[in-house]
């Protein structure tokens, strides 16, 4: 039952030593501590150890949070070994940034990131082997060959296992990993083949795997209590009375500072399990210093948004021709206001950490999408060496982007050391959704226009969001090459900002999740004012110029064809008039990170009670030429789709006195099962890199839906979440 | 007090205190942490567990109420003749991503094919009301299909 505790002695035995175009290459004698069935493991370099017996371990690098990349990364280095795959154990790498650089979980950053790196420790290590084999052999390695972890002499059909093998490669010549010589994608193996997820028995059999799955000798429960108020100092609290609950061990005020993402003011209490420390809380009946973002409102953010969107904007991030003179003429003028909430992440598994300070050295075993920057706020905070503190990677139970904050890693370690003892820190749902760094809240102001033709004559855009003049808070920022962006030639986007003393931070698709429900409700108001089908107003709109801009803010219109194209076809999209009324159809698309997204949603709207039918989603994406694992590809598309529809339909929060009003999945609820359409993908394959999927699938399915609920009903959604009552015929 | 609990066919001692959810007991006392922690108010459903075969929320569940029923975990669903099909089809269609909530669904849904053995999807929307914060609902659908030997759609 106890999470096997690994990592810090393996890793000090795995020496880096040759740092070459981004890799760590290193060589080195076995670790000790091997699993059985991989006793005795050689390892070709930080990656890569093969077991006599021709079992292959291979490290994960990132974190693991349901985005599969424990899986996926090892299938590229396995590829280019050329190894069979049910031969690879996956074991999860502890954070060390100098074996395995960047390790975090975000931006869908991790095929993009990897995928020349990894294929290329694979082939590095490969070309070892065939080396040591043309060594044995006194031949040319270039009369070599491999195939399913053998090094094979292609003339004489001479054949050694890498098992063996390995156990050689000590001294034979690395080659550089910049020149290595790397497959023919139509030769791959693995890549591109289904693999389900390497730790599936584990999780379908409970197996301890998350980070409150850790457990060790001697450990203590804490739960750490902070103002609703985000920052508010403690004024009382009752510790005796805590200290009188069974079981409660310790209770303690924190001081903390006073950077939200940091340790932030509250007490601890900790206790021989869990339920108790809970107890021991709830006796504290702690009050809080007044602090001056109690008077935030969800209410008075409204209010300000729209004083700001009636004056002059603080800011014009872009401005292409004029676009008041544009529409003062023939055009058919639409205003429109549109808004979304804050949202909480609540990934599944609330926040945990586990941490043991002992003889100045402090282990930390975390659920975290970001474990460096961990580190190093842990050692800031605790006044330690960040050589001092051992992250080890647990898998995370979800992350959504939440996990990128470390807040609870420090407060974890904090109380540790103030106990003396291992603890395991764990929030509560309610800590969780009161403690989040939100999605920004937005406000979009649009006035533009349309000629009698469908073109879009005139677009604007004051976008209303929170932070200090020009400095916008965490994800609350627009970027001035977002579509329509250059598609329009009079194009103005301006920003004004507002305070916010809540703290907000990226969530899956940040800005996307919401800028995309905004722009693509917009356009298809335009496109109805122009009396033109939604979908081909679209293709119009971008027209038949390939690529627009380039560098970072380069959008390649005609990969957005494809997928528009894509998704018209899936969805019989001009057969929709052929549907019952109250049900209609909706398109929307979305670049984000790298990836092109359009999708069709079929919507049914209820004419008496108004509530809203998700019958069917429909979504094409364009990530390049490779996916890697297929498999997880589809479960990633499939469920960010599903999570969008979840924000549109049910999620919210309100900032009432400074806090977050929502406090668990009653209030704050989730799709479930019985609203869950089903989601047909498909992925149009061009000749591009491959890049991530686990965000981009999601900022289309918002306006798709709202557009089809337009096509139900005539009612256009313009604040989410969704309200039935106004759907209502 | 000291609490003698059937679980997973062994009985296990516990001293807790009687309001203490047996969700807690499992995890922090008897070293259990298949059911897992998601929401503390019987909402979400990761800390589904069998009591005499039925499917329960173990978080607002006080191990004073258990007495002498049969509790079961994820851990024995390996030895459960259903249960055991629901983690062969779970592992054969890939259901999980971050795989948290997913030790509640499988518990959640060997309970549904105990006493239907051949369920709608009427019959899943309505017994499968756990949350999947990744939104697996399409794979679990079809494993529960699977498992119980109906067509399984794409």
């Amino acid at each position: 039952m106890t999470l096997e505790l690994t990592g810090a002695s393996r890793r000090d035995l795995l020496k880096a030593s040759v740092v070459s175009g981004g890799l760590v290459l290193s060589f080195s004698i076995a670790p000790k501590a091997e699993a059985a069935e991989t006793a005795g493991s050689q390892a070709l370099n930080a990656y890569v150890r093969i077991a006599p017996n021709g079992l292959v371990t291979i490290m994960a690098k990132n974190p693991e949070i349901g985005q599969g990349v424990k899986t996926s990364l090892p299938m590229m280095i396995a590829e280019e070994l050329d190894v069979a795959w049910e031969n690879v154990r996956i074991e999860q790498a502890d954070n060390d940034p100098k074996l395995f650089s960047r390790q975090f979980a975000g931006g869908s950053l991790a095929t993009p990131m990897n995928w020349d790196d990894l294929r290329r420790v694979g082939a590095v290590a490969r070309a070892m082997l065939v080396n040591a084999a043309a060594t044995a052999w006194n031949c040319p390695a270039g009369e070599c060959k491999t195939a399913d972890g053998h090094v094979i002499h292609v003339s004489t059909g001479r054949k050694t296992p890498y098992g063996v093998l390995a156990g050689q490669c000590a001294g034979v010549a690395a080659p550089d990993p910049k020149t290595v010589p790397l497959k023919n994608p139509k030769d791959y193996k693995i890549i591109g083949k289904p693999k389900p997820q390497y730790d599936t028995k584990k999780i379908v059999t409970g197996a301890p795997l998350f980070g409150i799955d850790v457990r060790l000798p001697g450990m203590l429960y804490a739960t750490y209590e902070k103002a609703p108020v985000f920052g508010a100092k403690v004024a009382s609290a009752d510790v005796d009375a805590a200290k009188a609950v069974k079981g409660v061990k310790k209770v303690f005020v924190v001081d903390g500072g006073t950077d939200l993402s940091g340790l932030l003011p509250g007490v601890a209490v900790v206790a021989d399990s869990w339920w108790q420390a809970k107890k021991g809380r709830t006796a504290l009946k702690t009050k809080w210093a007044d602090h001056p973002t109690a008077k935030q409102n969800s209410a008075l953010f409204d209010e300000t948004a729209k004083k700001l969107a009636a004056g002059p904007a603080q800011k014009t991030l872009r401005k292409d021709g004029d676009p008041d003179a544009a529409v003062a003429g023939e055009a058919k003028k639409v205003e429109a206001a549109y808004f979304y909430p804050f949202l909480a992440h609540a990934p599944l598994e609330p926040q945990n950490t586990t941490a043991w300070f002992k003889d100045g050295k402090l282990e930390i075993w975390a659920p975290s999408q970001n474990p460096e920057p961990g580190r190093q706020l842990v050692a800031k905070t605790l006044g330690m060496k960040p050589d001092d503190i051992t992250v080890h990677m647990t898998r995370c139970g979800g992350g959504f982007g939440r996990r990128l904050s470390n807040d609870y890693m420090v407060e974890a370690a904090w109380i540790a050391r103030e106990t003396g003892a291992p603890v395991k820190l764990l929030w509560s749902r309610e800590d969780d959704m009161h403690h989040d760094f939100y999605r920004p809240a937005g406000y979009h102001f649009f006035s533009g226009g349309v000629d009698a033709k469908g073109n879009v004559v005139a677009w604007k855009d004051h976008f209303v969001t929170f932070g200090q003049g020009d400095q916008t808070s965490s994800s609350a920022n627009i970027g001035p090459t977002e579509f329509p962006s250059r598609f329009v030639a009079n194009f103005q986007l301006d920003q004004s900002t507002m305070p916010l003393g809540v703290p907000t931070g990226p969530m899956r698709a940040p800005g996307s999740n919401g800028i995309a429900f905004a722009m693509q409700s917009y356009i298809d108001e335009l496109a109805h004012a122009a009396g033109a089908d939604p979908l081909a107003f679209r293709k119009q709109l971008l027209g038949d110029k390939p690529m627009v801009g380039e560098g970072a803010g380069a959008y390649n219109a005609g990969r957005m064809q494809g997928v528009l194209a894509a998704v018209e076809k899936m969805s019989n999209w001009k057969d929709r008039a052929k549907l019952p009324a109250g049900t209609g159809m909706g398109v929307a698309f979305h670049f984000s990170h790298a990836g092109y997204f359009a999708e069709v949603v079929q919507a049914t709207v209820n004419k008496a009670t108004g509530a809203v039918k998700v019958d069917k989603v429909w979504l094409a994406a364009d990530v390049g030429r490779q996916i890697v694992n297929p498999l997880g590809a589809m479960n990633q598309v499939q469920g960010a789709a599903i999570e969008g529809l979840s924000h549109a339909l049910y999620q919210k929060i309100t900032i009432v006195d400074g806090a977050a009003k929502q406090s668990n999945f009653g209030d704050y609820p989730l799709l479930r099962m019985a609203a869950a359409p089903p989601v047909e993908v498909q992925f149009v394959t061009t000749d591009y890199p491959p890049t991530g999927l686990g965000e981009p699938a999601l900022p289309p399915v918002l306006p798709a839906l709202t557009n089809a609920i337009f096509a139900a009903t005539g009612k256009r959604i313009r604040s989410l979440p969704i309200d039935p009552s106004q759907l209502k015929a | 007090m000291a609490y003698k609990l059937n679980v997973n066919g062994k009985v296990l001692e516990a001293d807790v205190e009687p309001d203490t959810p047996l969700l807690w007991t499992l995890r922090d006392t008897l070293g259990i942490t298949g059911p897992k922690f998601g929401c503390g108010v019987a909402q979400c459903g990761a800390c589904t567990v069998h009591i005499d075969g039925k499917a329960t929320r173990s978080c607002v569940f006080p191990v004073s109420a258990v007495g002498a029923a049969q509790v079961t975990t994820i851990e024995a669903m390996e030895n459960h003749p259903i249960g055991k099909k629901v983690q062969a089809a779970w592992m054969e269609l890939d259901v999980a991503q971050c795989g948290y909530c997913q030790p509640g669904q499988i518990m959640a849904a060997t309970a549904l094919l105990a006493k239907t053995p051949k369920p709608t999807d009427a019959d899943i929307d309505q017994a499968m009301t756990n949350i999947c914060r990744c939104a697996t609902y399409t794979r679990i659908r079809a494993a529960i299909k699977k498992a119980s030997g109906q067509a399984v759609k794409a």
